[in-house]
């Protein structure tokens, strides 16, 4: 059954790198990518060219993004009885203590900081497949709350 | 990378936990895995909330960085520890996660809105168990960056 990831990344080498990694490390996942805020939501909510898309078992979302940035997604999504059980791991290069902070009041799920290393990014990008797509329990995909 | 754990500073995790024996299997792999956690242990729900506001004889007890919270528990239950601590304004951030036998769709999903950080459900065999309390502290106490410590007030 493939797991349904969607990456909230306007960075075209994040992307790509996060895909590989994914890749690599699980053929089962299914990445989906949103350039910006906008889109994500759009893209949760099903509307214009997203009409299909599937409900994703988790999100990584960036905080700095265009159009509509991290921050507010995750209020949107929290806030949304349909959406809010969806975990969210904030990805992101900010190691600002106000921005961990405030992301875990907005109910994030984990914080993680990308390491600028190529080789680290890989190894977090794996852990986050090792952890949150092996380990943990997901809520059930398509299950609306 | 900077991680809490790595700087000489404890980690502390809070275990809420009502099986002697799984207190036990959690305390040997956390300290195979890492020397620099201090692991406390409330065996229900209210012992967990005593401890979590400084109540009675936990005046002095330390902020948790983290918490392993069973779901099912004496005198106050895992879902209402679990719901306490997420409405209230100086504990919430805290991450929280469900560490229980059940795989029963309807807790997961009920421990997502009740905003459970992540929901993992104990192995029976041994040597899985050792290896996801090693997982916990692979993921959550060496890659994710925990909120500060600040203590109320």
């Amino acid at each position: 059954m493939p797991i349904e990831v969607l990456l909230v990344e306007d960075s075209p080498g994040d992307v790509r790198l996060t895909r590989e990694a994914f890749g690599e490390a699980n053929k089962s996942i299914h990445l989906h990518v949103a350039v910006d805020g906008v889109e994500a939501m759009a893209f949760l909510r099903r509307e214009g060219a997203h009409a299909h898309a599937p409900r994703p078992g988790i999100i990584l979302l960036d905080l700095n993004l265009p159009k509509m940035d991290g921050r507010q997604v995750l209020v949107h999504i929290k806030e949304d009885p349909s959406l809010k059980t969806i975990p969210i791991v904030i990805l992101t290069t900010s190691e600002a203590e106000v921005d961990i902070e405030r992301s875990y009041q907005l109910q994030a799920n984990c914080y993680l900081s990308k390491p600028v290393q190529l080789e680290h990014f890989e190894a977090l990008v794996k852990s986050i497949n090792d952890f949150w797509l092996t380990k943990v329990k997901l809520p059930q995909q398509g299950k609306a709350a | 990378m900077k991680s809490i754990g790595g700087k000489g500073t404890p980690t502390e995790v809070l275990l809420v936990e009502d099986s002697p024996g799984d207190v036990r299997l959690t305390r040997e792999a956390f300290r195979d895995a890492n020397q620099s956690i201090h692991l406390h242990v409330a065996c229900d729900g209210v012992e967990a909330m005593a401890f979590l506001k400084h109540e009675g004889t936990y005046a002095n007890t330390p902020r948790p960085d983290i918490i392993l919270l069973d779901l099912n528990l004496p005198k106050m239950d895992g879902r209402e520890v679990l719901a306490h601590i997420k409405e209230d304004e100086s504990l919430r951030t805290i991450p929280i996660v469900i560490l229980t036998t059940s795989v029963a769709e309807v807790d997961i999903v009920k421990s997502y809105q009740l905003r459970a950080n992540c929901y993992l459900s104990k192995p029976v065999q041994l040597d899985e168990f050792e290896a996801l309390v090693k997982s916990i502290n692979d993921f959550w106490l060496t890659e994710v960056k925990l909120p500060q410590q600040r203590e109320k007030g």
